[in-house]
């Protein structure tokens, strides 16, 4: 069944890793999709062992989410983790996150989630305002209708969506997780903040890629 | 020491390790998990000359240690900082006995630094001013996710945790090296934030607290919390082997430390026997921010020889002999003292 199987990796686009801010797929943690008998089998798998355990039940039900909006049995496998079995049970239960960790589990991850939606949206400010920076441009006073239709342009405007913030062309670019402004003077502070997340976030996606391919060397991505 | 264009650069190797990770101390499929963990980090950032064949990996015993760090590697002092992993090995990971052994077989070139856990309570307390006294503690390792019966960390914020902390001003443990872990109770929440050290930097001021990793992988909430907590100091361990992969991103690692920390708040480790020490003092050495990275500063000779052992030995009140210390500035030795205000 090439098209469920074509259908599902289309689907698991949409899951990303919240932490580097990329789709899962990009990042080569989608291991097998298998289908057959009506029901699809997808295998993940991360760059380690230790791998945190609650980025790695958001990925796994995340991508058991949208895959069962294909309207398939699914069973998605999370491999070689730690914390594989307590994960793989309540996936396999759809027990949510409190059910599968118990104990350890307070309220949810929905907090988890934010904190990352914000750093994403730092990130993605800080690299299309630095190339506006060199360009002589007051980043204090730069809105999203100057920006060109670029790819870090539409990046922006998505993680914007993702945090409930307007896309008109004359809100300010350079903002907090409320949409609010910085004052004038907070502004280098601000943006050389924004660049710290920016190198962060891109520095742990070079290596966990880096490490997924040192601990399988031999496997391509499915 | 390590020489180089006439420049002489006094070597501290502010964390090191001497573990035993074969299968005979392994408890549970967690203990081959981590070391496979650290063996893969291992491969993937040492140049193809220094990955050693795994066997070798599981344990190096005390005469490899001193073979890797002062023989070949330029050391001139290293600090153990062990980790215990009571859950994953059944004598735990870092060897207590066989280090601390090392320490007094080689006076004067090795530090004991031992760890505590808040969950130990009381009795873990008692147990603290005993190894302060016996080992003559300076300072500990924490890790923070640490597993513990049901329990998988804890932070530096806890109620139970400032006890031990405070046990520590009152018994001049100053130095609290902290390296956070991916688990901790809550799962709900991020484990690797550092917020907590933000917190007891502020409530210790007496301490200091040195972030492994420099905060990775949360450099930036590290950079944040650090500018403002002058008390905050950033360990190099596995930030530098970087060096050689992605010389750009460790670039950029250094250069954000230095404009939010400064020269005088950071500090060099192989993190061994992770990776060794010779390739990374020589590279560190020779390494210069890329000149695409217009937005940093050029690596003084001076920043080099503060972080590679200047820095640590302030810290740890190791002497420094003449020709390795900085020239005298403004009235005071800037590779002792001045070093000693940050």
């Amino acid at each position: 069944m090439p098209d469920l199987v074509t259908a599902a990796r289309k689907a698991l686009d949409a899951v990303l890793d919240p932490e580097l801010d990329e789709p899962i797929t990009d990042l080569g943690f989608v291991r097998s999709i298998e289908a057959g008998d009506g029901e699809l089998t997808v295998h993940l798998r991360l760059p380690t062992s230790f791998c945190s355990p609650n980025f790695a039940y958001l990925m796994a039900s995340d991508a058991k989410d949208v895959l069962s909006a294909l309207g398939t049995r699914v069973t998605v496998v999370l491999d070689d983790h730690h914390d594989s079995d307590l994960i793989n049970r309540g996936l396999a239960a759809d027990a949510g996150y409190r059910g599968t960790f118990g104990h350890e589990a307070e309220t949810g991850l929905e907090e988890l989630r934010l904190t990352f939606r914000r750093k994403a949206h730092t990130a993605a400010m800080e690299r299309v305002l630095t190339r506006f920076v060199r360009d002589g441009a007051e980043p204090h006073d730069v809105v999203l209708g100057d920006l060109p239709d670029t790819p870090e342009t539409q990046a922006l405007l998505r993680r914007r969506e993702a945090l409930g913030l307007s896309a008109d062309p004359a809100e300010p670019v350079l903002v907090d997780e409320h949409g609010e402004p910085y004052p004038r003077e907070e502004v280098p502070l601000r943006l050389r903040f924004a660049r710290s997340v920016r190198i962060s976030i891109e520095g742990n996606a070079h290596f966990c890629r880096g490490l997924l391919r040192t601990r399988y060397p031999e496997e391509k991505a499915s | 020491m390590y020489t180089k264009d006439g420049e002489n650069y006094f070597i501290v190797d502010a964390h090191i390790a001497l573990w035993d990770a074969r299968p005979e101390n392994q408890l549970n499929i967690h203990g081959k998990q981590f070391i496979d963990c650290f063996y893969d980090y291992h491969r993937n950032l040492s140049p193809e000359s220094e990955v050693w064949p795994y066997e070798e990996y599981l344990y190096q015993g005390g005469d490899r240690l001193m073979k890797d760090l002062f023989e070949d590697g330029y050391v001139d002092h290293a600090i153990f900082q062990p980790a215990r992993l009571g859950e994953f090995y059944k004598n735990g990971f870092g060897q207590t006995e066989e280090a601390f052994a090392l320490t007094q077989k080689h006076p004067g070139k090795l530090t004991y630094n031992h760890n505590f856990d808040p969950r130990f309570g009381e009795e873990g307390l008692r147990q603290l001013r005993r190894d302060a006294e016996r080992f003559g503690l300076k300072g500990v390792k924490l890790y923070t996710a640490e597993w513990h019966g049901d329990s998988r960390g804890y932070k530096l914020d806890d109620p139970w945790t400032y006890r031990y902390l405070e046990v520590c001003q009152e018994l001049g443990i100053k130095n609290i090296h902290v390296h956070k872990g991916p688990t901790i109770r809550p799962l709900d929440r991020d484990a690797f934030d550092v917020a907590d050290v933000d917190k007891v930097a502020t409530d210790f001021t007496e301490l200091n607290f040195v972030v492994e990793h420099c905060g990775l992988p949360r450099l930036e909430d590290f950079c944040w919390i650090a500018t403002q907590e002058p008390n905050v100091h950033a360990g190099l361990a596995v930030a530098i082997p970087f060096i050689h992969t992605r010389p750009k991103y460790f670039g950029q690692i250094i250069g954000e430390l230095l404009y939010w920390l400064d020269e005088n708040r950071i500090q060099f480790s192989s993190d061994y026997a992770l990776w060794t020490p010779r390739w990374l003092v020589e590279r560190f050495v020779d390494f210069q921010i890329p000149e695409e990275l217009t937005e940093y500063a050029p690596l003084t000779v001076a920043q080099k020889k503060k972080i590679l052992g200047l820095n640590a030995a302030a810290m740890y009140d190791i002497e420094v002999p003449a020709e390795c210390r900085l020239p005298v500035e403004a009235g005071t030795d800037a590779g002792t003292e001045a070093v000693a205000v940050a």
